[in-house]
């Protein structure tokens, strides 16, 4: 369990840094989308990897905690998973606003870097296909 | 009548209502209609006053506990250490709180003058950074101090786009990616700092990592690590620093303004948990390695730049760039000193940056943004890096005619002056104090007049550990010549805003702007002509870093607060 756990965050994780440090906005969010889901499970975890154990204390306790599971990584999580919801709205807006303004989804709005930036001529909007424009 | 209300204003919340007070006076604002911008800055400047007072108050409880500072606790749920969150409020922190509040207050009352208008919400944003800055300054517990960074950064990308604009839309949309990613190697190393401790408070923390087994306590140093490279982002250490001079320049000036304690929230928990929780680690060559890095790149970006917003991102660079030298180099009169250095750094990085916008709405004549703004091009030299017309010193000029200078240009050169004598640390004001106290325990560590003796030069024991060593004697290089470049630098760019100005009318200028820069730049003032007491109130906080013992025991022994029988909402 633990090694497929592994593998699997270590997987998305690398998928996630690697769409990230493409060039076009939308690569870059779902990179940080996927990042961000990799951290969480890697926070999930932390709190070790059990089967049919209860997070929460409930009714008399027993003589050791052998029983239970850790509850406070499972409450990080989802603090995490509501900030980082909330962060990757955020950014998506941002995006979208620099699509608009730049006329293009590269992460520095221009299209391609060919040479020196002020050589680059603004480039004209876009429209796309279905755009509404 | 006596009871519940007895107990809402005791001293003891006193901790907690830096946090609060922001938050309750942002969720007011927002039940206002967001165009009722004279009703809202009324109730910031309140709320952000009365969070200055109390920052103040706070600064001389925690100073009446004498050098050690007996740190006052705060159970925010009413559980005893390590359960719960706990705010704590020590010597650092409450100086941490005054300089962020006197940064903040500064910038909102300049804000009032004209930025407020150009988008919505400003008001509420800076509030909730506000809050998130008091937050990540209180905090004592690891997890919290992630939620309040998340509340700063989350204000601090509305507050970058307040305004909206291309070079905004963009910058901000660099920032935001960065922090996102970093934020994500916060959660990771304190991920990785719980699994292998199994608790999140920092007192806690600090009293079991030194017990922990060899396979967790490498767990906890790579978490610690990890933790590392995201407060060196905020920081803006050297190779992670490429975002700050485009955000800062691509901000309205007063979320600049804000925005330059912002780095030093990076500044401070590396402090805090560099000596609290993991004291004598191996890093700190690696923090001074940057921190001289820093200096450097900052350095030949101020002599490259040609915007002012450019050069304060840079001075602002050089400025953390030092403190992290001097933190990383370990010696408790130095880390006093280096917090002197931050204070005058950022009381007059954030006057730059304000002043920055009376001298760009000058030149530009009323305009809010300049036309290079919109273009590409620098704003003295043409594309084929020719001066332009009006500004090349080597251009015939007028005859000079006995004109009197006006009082407002005198005045905003006047803070002009003062901002690059404080950021160069030059005499007379407090950034040459901060330089003098810096050299002197970098090179002299029993301070004037006592340490170097004749017997510790004839024993030539130059690996003494009161001797500055190699990396000593290259940060103690580079700060006198950063001072050199930096005076470069800013009598360059007030040469030619000043100076070479031709054909320009005399600024407006306007009490609510100018009063915030002048009240900052007091404060420069303050700092030097109380430089004795301030530098010894820093010197013992810097000692008592070094005995996380008081802290430790501060926390822990909190004890919660016992129920009243019968209360609503007592603790189980």
């Amino acid at each position: 369990m633990e090694a497929i756990l592994a593998i699997a965050i270590g997987v998305v994780a690398s998928t996630g840094v690697w769409l990230m440090l493409r060039g076009r906005t939308f690569q870059v969010v779902i990179g940080l989308a996927l990042l961000s889901y990799a951290v969480n499970l890697f926070i999930f975890a932390t709190g070790r990897l059990s089967v049919d154990r209860e997070p929460v204390l409930l009714g008399p306790l027993g003589a050791t905690l052998q029983h239970y599971d850790d509850p406070l990584p499972q409450a990080l999580v989802l603090t995490a998973i509501v900030i980082g919801f909330a962060m990757t709205a955020l950014l998506l807006v941002v995006t979208m606003a620099l699509r608009g303004l730049a006329g293009n989804d590269h992460v520095d709005g221009i299209h391609a870097p060919p040479g020196p930036r002020d050589d680059v001529p603004p480039a004209p909007p876009r429209h796309l296909p279905g755009d509404g424009t | 009548m006596s009871g519940p209300l007895q107990g809402l204003v005791s001293p003891d919340h006193l901790v907690v209502a830096p946090i609060l007070l922001p938050m309750l006076a942002a969720a007011a604002m927002l039940l206002m209609r967001a165009d009722r911008f004279r009703l809202q800055a009324v109730v910031a400047v309140f709320s952000t006053g009365l969070g200055l007072l109390l920052s103040v108050l706070l600064l001389l409880q925690v100073n009446a506990g004498g050098p050690d500072g007996t740190p006052a606790v705060y159970l925010a749920g009413n559980w005893k250490a390590p359960f719960g969150i706990s705010l704590v409020a020590d010597r650092l922190s409450a100086f941490m709180l005054v300089l962020a509040h006197g940064v903040a207050l500064g910038a909102l009352v300049f804000s009032t003058a004209r930025w407020q208008r150009v988008g919505v919400h400003f008001h509420p944003l800076f509030q909730l950074q506000v809050m998130g800055l008091a937050g990540a300054f209180l905090t004592g517990d690891l997890f919290n101090l992630f939620v309040f960074f998340e509340i700063l950064l989350a204000a601090s990308y509305g507050l970058l786009l307040h305004g909206s604009g291309g070079a905004r839309v963009q910058a901000g949309m660099h920032y935001i990616a960065l922090n996102l990613a970093a934020s994500s190697l916060f959660l990771i190393g304190s991920a990785l700092v719980y699994g292998s401790t199994g608790t999140l408070n920092m007192a806690d923390l600090a009293q079991r990592i030194p017990n922990l087994l060899p396979g967790d306590a490498a767990l906890a140093r790579t978490g610690a690590a990890l933790l590392a490279v995201t407060f060196l982002t905020k920081a803006a250490a050297w190779p992670l620093n490429f975002w700050l001079v485009r955000t800062y320049s691509a901000a309205t000036p007063p979320s600049a303004a804000l925005f330059a304690v912002m780095t030093k929230v990076g500044l401070y928990t590396l402090l805090r948990l560099g000596t609290l929780c993991f004291p004598g680690a191996d890093g700190n060559l690696a923090l001074v390695a940057m921190g001289l890095a820093t200096i450097a790149f900052g350095v030949i970006g101020l002599l490259a730049s040609q915007r002012l917003a450019y050069l304060a991102g840079y001075a602002l660079m050089v400025s953390s760039g030092t403190v992290l030298s001097a933190i990383g180099l370990e010696k408790p009169g130095l880390t006093g000193a280096a917090l002197y250095y931050l204070a005058s750094s950022t009381l007059g990085a954030s006057a730059f940056l304000m002043l920055t916008d009376i001298v760009e709405r000058w030149r530009n004549g009323g305009a809010v943004t300049a036309g290079f703004q919109q273009s590409r091009e620098a704003p003295f030299l043409g594309r084929d890096l020719k001066p332009l017309q009006d500004l090349g010193l080597d251009e015939e000029q007028e005859q000079p005619t006995g004109k009197t200078v006006p009082t407002a240009t005198a005045l905003v050169g006047l803070a002009f002056a003062m901002c690059a004598l404080v950021l160069a640390g030059l005499p007379p004001l407090s950034g040459f104090t901060a330089k003098v106290a810096l050299l002197t325990s970098l090179l002299n560590p029993q301070g004037m007049g006592g340490g170097v003796t004749d017997v510790s030069i004839n024993a030539g024991v130059l690996a003494h550990p009161n001797t500055p060593g190699v990396t000593g004697w290259i940060f103690a290089v580079l700060l006198v010549g950063t001072g050199f470049a930096c005076l470069l630098g800013f009598s360059r760019a007030g040469i030619r805003n000043f100076w070479a100005a031709q054909g320009r009318g005399v600024p407006r200028l306007r009490v609510v702007e100018c009063l915030p820069i002048g009240v900052l730049l007091a404060g420069c003032l303050a700092l030097t002509v109380w430089g004795g007491p301030v530098l010894a109130y820093f010197e013992d906080t810097a000692r008592a870093l070094q005995k996380p013992r008081v802290y430790i025991q501060a926390v822990m022994q909190t004890r919660a607060v016992p129920s009243a029988a019968g209360a609503p909402g007592g603790a189980p």
